[in-house]
């Protein structure tokens, strides 16, 4: 909620300040820790086709996916590797990121 | 167009540092006049492309980005011994780079031919363009002059090593297509670090695919200058016994150091073996730019950098990204885009007098096409550590239980996804 309160004051002294200053509502780090998935699943998980579309998807679903690939509890492919590289807390800023994003 | 490089790697292996001479003369006109702040980037590859659009879209396209790229259109080397194999043609893995002028990136089509660290300034054959920070991203050149009887010419016309994709991996195909059945194609794979650890031995797969449907009494050599299978090895090994069974040969610690184009003869330390197609790959090192820039410290191959920024150890305001990076990283596309990701969002805090995120973490994922269907990966996440200012692979990450269909499907799915991120 902190955030989207900055980013509505970020946006509404927007004309006086860069856009560039906008990213700031965003966290920065959330963001580039995502920036890797975008290979298989698209742009801000905008997946072109076949693999999963992150954007959009609810935090709750997208944590609790990611721990049992982690765990093994959900049989996977690649995404089990993937996941056990990751702590809990990065599968939260990971969840927030995609769940921010427009589907 | 390679005749300014070859004379400039002429020069250098003479010794002449070219672009390291401050106050080089520049002749010609600025292309662009500058105005706000400027990011030069050399190379259109999985690499730069990835960097330019996302420095673009994570600046609200307040930065601006000039692309600089040799080629007209973007053929995709990962996935291109599917060529070879008959699953796709070079048309399916082309696409144009129109798509990345919507993010209002400024794409100049030539040959950069001189870079000033100083000035901070790129030459081209018609003009220069200054940047306040350039991103070398010049994939890799070939170490021709280390395989007697090899060039750049013989490689273009008799022994590809369609290890670029594009026309020479349609003359391999053509090769192959004309090879007698009972005829031995050669591969040879250079000592590492070389781009795509896993891609020579899934060209075996690929062609051994082709010859077991059309020439079926045909062989597969790999003379290999490693000491063993370098990536992959126990699904590679499953894969040419169960698939191919007799077709493919391995041999380790076999450096190619001489061929013979007129009989297609290859020759080792050991012994001379004559092929029907000759495919050499020669050992690598970063593309011509990055010794144009002068960033070229490691080995005389590779580019020392901050992992935080991907900023040079030589120079300050020049980045490298890519297969021309030395690090524990492997050289693959997708790892290109990574570290392209986090060059961008660095630059853009730095340009802002900010710090860069200090604790990157990225991912690589490398599908190897084993048959027209089947596949297998190599799957891990890096993060940087602060006390070896390097990056390493974290927990958990490994290739795959078996080769499947499945990840065959996924392997068309992460293309589409990476082309579409890299030029969209």
């Amino acid at each position: 909620m902190i955030k989207q309160h900055l980013f509505v004051i970020t946006c509404a002294i927007g004309l006086a300040l860069p856009a560039i200053e906008a990213q700031a509502a965003v966290d920065k780090h959330a963001r580039n820790l995502a920036a890797s998935c975008a290979a298989c699943h698209g742009t801000n998980g905008h997946s072109s086709g076949g693999t999963t579309v992150l954007a959009g998807m609810d935090k709750a679903l997208f944590v609790g996916a990611m721990k049992d690939f982690k765990s093994g509890a959900r049989p996977a492919t690649v995404m089990h590797q993937h996941a056990k590289g990751y702590t809990d807390e990065e599968f939260s800023l990971l969840a927030e990121f995609f769940a921010a994003q427009k589907r | 167009m390679s005749i300014n490089r070859r004379d400039f790697l002429k020069l250098s292996a003479a010794g002449i540092a070219i672009g390291a001479f401050p106050g080089i003369a520049f002749a010609g006109s600025e292309l662009l006049k500058k105005k706000g702040q400027r990011v030069v980037v050399v190379g259109a590859g999985f690499g730069g492309a990835t960097a330019a659009k996302y420095i673009r879209m994570w600046s609200n396209n307040k930065i601006e980005v000039v692309l600089i790229e040799r080629n007209q259109q973007f053929i995709s080397c990962p996935m291109s011994n599917t060529v070879l194999g008959g699953k796709r043609t070079i048309n399916d893995l082309t696409r144009n780079y129109d798509s990345l002028k919507k993010h209002g990136i400024k794409l100049v089509h030539g040959e950069v031919t001189a870079i000033d660290s100083e000035k901070q300034t790129v030459m081209l054959a018609n003009g220069h363009l200054s940047y306040d920070r350039l991103i070398v991203a010049p994939g890799v050149d070939f170490m021709f002059e280390q395989i007697e009887g090899l060039n750049a010419k013989v490689a273009d016309e008799s022994i590809p090593h369609a290890w670029k994709a594009g026309a020479q991996t349609v003359a391999l195909r053509k090769q192959l297509e004309s090879m007698p059945d009972g005829g031995v194609f050669a591969l040879s794979i250079p000592k590492a670090p070389y781009r795509c650890p896993p891609g020579p031995y899934e060209r075996a797969c690929q062609v051994a695919h082709y010859l077991k449907n059309n020439k079926p009494k045909s062989k597969v050599l790999i003379l290999d200058a490693n000491p063993d299978i370098t990536s992959k090895k126990g699904l590679f090994t499953a894969a040419w016994n169960e698939l191919y069974p007799g077709m493919v040969e391995y041999r380790p610690n076999a450096t190619v150091l001489k061929v013979d184009a007129a009989s297609k003869t290859a020759k080792t330390e050991f012994e001379d073996i004559k092929a029907d197609v000759l495919n050499i790959l020669p050992p690598m090192k970063a593309g011509a730019v990055a010794s144009m820039a002068g960033v070229v410290n490691v080995d005389g191959r590779w580019c020392a950098v901050d992992f935080l920024s991907y900023e040079s150890k030589v120079h300050k305001n020049i980045h490298v990204i890519g297969d021309a990076v030395s690090a524990a990283l492997p050289k693959s596309g997708h790892m290109a885009t990574s570290q392209a990701k986090v060059c961008a969002a660095a630059i853009i805090e730095l340009m802002q007098g900010q710090q860069p995120d200090q604790a990157p973490t990225i991912v690589n994922t490398c599908y190897s096409m084993v048959s027209d269907v089947e596949a297998m990966h190599v799957a891990n996440v890096f993060r940087f550590n602060a006390e070896k200012q390097a990056m390493v692979s974290a927990e958990g990450g490994g290739v795959s239980a078996k080769r499947s269909e499945l990840e065959g499907t996924l392997a068309a799915y992460w293309l589409e996804n990476i082309l579409n991120d890299v030029l969209v």
